[in-house]
């Protein structure tokens, strides 16, 4: 054997692995970019589109009569926020302080697992589910009750867990201190572990809001729709609220419904990525 | 025992959170009742959903008051389910294993080369994995959005032999951008966690870099990719408004190229609102409640899979 041919053939392979090396890379950059790539374009669609339908017209208008505008469906999604969050919230933050405080055991671990069960559950069942239960068993009718109580059943589990996570990294020796000084259990979690934990429970709660703001298919067949501003009642009367305007005014076939589509698609996106956003680089700093 | 008012108030809020997962089931289960009873096993083998004639007088069968004419079968919506999302899966698998290993191993690298010429670079890396994670977190309904004012006309002029966007690979793709974030930050975690002695004893051994990825690394985190995968799978069972808006909405029929239009299960729940509402028999929305059923079913048994596989994964990080 001379050691040419094996030098020959050692700097075919070399070549190859170089080869090889460089085409992993290029390939691997191509699909980061096949991933920002579509978020930058929905982003620049959307808010292109968007800020030229924005007009006056969109927050004093409705949507009943000639259309102009949206007030009904961006008040609809407030109100229907607003009492999903309240409902949400004291539900969500006492069961993540059960988690946390009192759920190292076999309870706590089958409640955390139904909890992630329910969390995977696809959102347009448990608005199926609501439909079924407020709307026919009820007899609600299309209302802010149902819409309200489904969403809330939707984020509950969310806010419970980064409720439980953030309480979880609060030092037991803060816990015992409150204790030793005589504190009964309820003192001890709202005035020294969630103080301490506050800022993780906001997260929780903005993100929670995030993912209500942007909902649709829950409310589809709980809020109903309504091209008037909501009566005030809180059953027998349907809610408007932005993304129904989202995926019912794109398929029209008139460019002013098109707009509208585009000014609700881009208050409902800065919305959610201004808290997805702020979130992050917030939890980053620390 | 000490009576503790304040620990069993908090453990009375966190029932509630079974004690909704329990109503759903309970719900969904009772009042899909009667049209179990009447669909039989036709439900999930028969392509043909009608709705009956809701103007005439209805039939007794079985003792279940039914529109005449109704039938209930969801076997194209269960393809038409499958075959998107597994479509969106070998979409976004490679995607997602290029994006986690660029940004674990190539961006640091490029960030290291590139500040030597400019000091003042802002750090790169956070802002772009920060991007990938916000993909995940933009509402299904801009994603349909999107799907319809770019997806569809740029597919129906280019791709699609019919000059008709909407279908399976629209669906498709639509998905696929929606849960490679999900396999991506797994894979991202995952790659973070390979101890530092298995990358530096591959580069010791003359690999290069994208060898050490790929033969060292790569193998020591499939399991967790896999776990990835199937949560993935599971968000894109359930996905909805995207899927409704770009797929075409095609029932009673089988899904048979890549431009058929299809309805999902969750897409088809959604679509049929008017037609729940106008039957006088209840019948429709009994079934679709058996429909829903079965979506989550599905979505249930697909993430226990997904939670079994990524507590496998973390024993074999252990043994290393």
């Amino acid at each position: 054997m001379s050691a040419s041919a094996i030098n020959h053939t050692g700097g075919a392979l070399a070549l190859r692995r170089k080869i090889t090396s460089i085409i992993g890379w290029v390939g691997c950059g191509l699909g980061l970019a096949l991933v920002i790539l579509p978020l930058l374009d929905i982003v620049g669609v959307v808010t292109v589109n968007g800020i030229a339908a924005i007009n006056w017209d969109l927050f004093t208008k409705n949507t009943g009569g000639a259309a102009l505008g949206m007030k009904n469906a961006i008040e609809g999604t407030f109100i229907i926020t607003i009492f999903a969050m309240a409902i949400a919230v004291p539900i969500g933050v006492g069961a993540g302080i059960y988690l946390s405080e009192y759920g190292k055991n076999k309870l706590g671990s089958t409640i955390r697992f139904l909890s992630d069960v329910l969390t995977g559950t696809p959102s347009v069942v448990l608005g199926y589910f609501s439909y079924i239960v407020f709307i026919i068993s009820f007899g609600w009718g299309f209302s802010l009750a149902a819409a309200a109580i489904t969403i809330a059943i939707l984020i509950v589990p969310y806010l419970a867990r980064i409720t439980e996570l953030a309480l979880t990294q609060v030092p037991n020796t803060m816990r015992e201190a409150a204790f030793a000084l005589g504190s009964n259990d309820a003192t001890v979690v709202f005035k020294v572990v969630l103080p301490a934990a506050a800022s993780g429970v906001i997260t929780g709660a903005l993100l929670a809001l995030a993912i209500s703001v942007g909902e649709t298919a829950p409310l589809i067949y709980t809020a109903g729709w309504s091209d008037y501003a909501w009566s005030g009642k809180f059953t027998h009367s349907p809610v408007a609220y932005l993304t129904y305007v989202i995926w019912t005014f794109i398929d029209q076939p008139d460019a002013h419904s098109h707009s509208l589509a585009y000014a609700a698609a881009f208050l409902v996106m800065m919305v959610v990525l201004a808290i997805n956003i702020g979130v992050r680089l917030t939890v980053r700093r620390k | 025992m000490k009576l503790r008012p304040f620990r069993t108030a908090v453990l009375g809020l966190s029932l509630l959170i079974p004690a909704a997962l329990v109503a759903v089931v309970l719900f969904l289960v009772v009042y899909s009742g009667q049209a179990m009873q009447f669909n039989g096993l036709h439900f999930l083998t028969d392509v043909t959903w009608n709705l009956g004639d809701l103007y005439d007088d209805p039939v007794t069968v079985k003792g279940i008051q039914v529109p005449s004419g109704a039938e209930y079968g969801i076997l194209a919506f269960i393809a038409g389910t499958l075959a998107s999302s597994f479509l969106a899966i070998l979409i976004a698998v490679p995607l997602a294993i290029g994006t986690a290993i660029f940004l674990a191993e190539a961006v640091p690298e490029l960030e290291r080369s590139a500040r030597r010429t400019i000091p003042w670079l802002p750090p790169i890396r956070p802002v772009l994995s920060m991007l990938v994670e916000l993909v995940a977190v933009v509402p299904s309904v801009v994603f349909g959005l999107w799907g319809i004012a770019v997806l569809i006309p740029f597919l129906g002029h280019h791709v699609s032999p019919t000059g008709n966007g909407y279908g399976l690979l629209a669906a498709a793709i639509v998905l696929a951008l929606m849960i490679t974030p999900i396999i991506a930050s797994t894979l991202l975690d995952a790659l973070s966690q390979v101890p530092k002695e298995n990358r530096e004893s591959a580069f010791a051994l003359g690999s290069t870099h994208f060898e050490v990825v790929t033969k060292a690394m790569m193998p020591m985190v499939r399991a967790t990719l896999i776990g990835g995968i199937v949560l993935a799978l599971g968000r894109a069972l359930g996905e909805t408004m995207a899927v409704l808006m770009v797929s075409g909405g095609g029932i009673n029929i089988l899904p048979t190229s890549l431009f058929s239009p299809i309805s999902t299960i969750a897409s088809f729940i959604v679509s049929q609102l008017d037609s729940a509402e106008s039957d006088p028999t209840n019948m429709s929305v009994r079934a679709l409640s058996e429909i829903a059923l079965v979506l989550f079913l599905i979505t249930l048994a697909v993430n226990a899979g997904a939670k079994l596989l990524s507590s496998g994964a973390l024993n074999v990080r252990k043994r290393n």
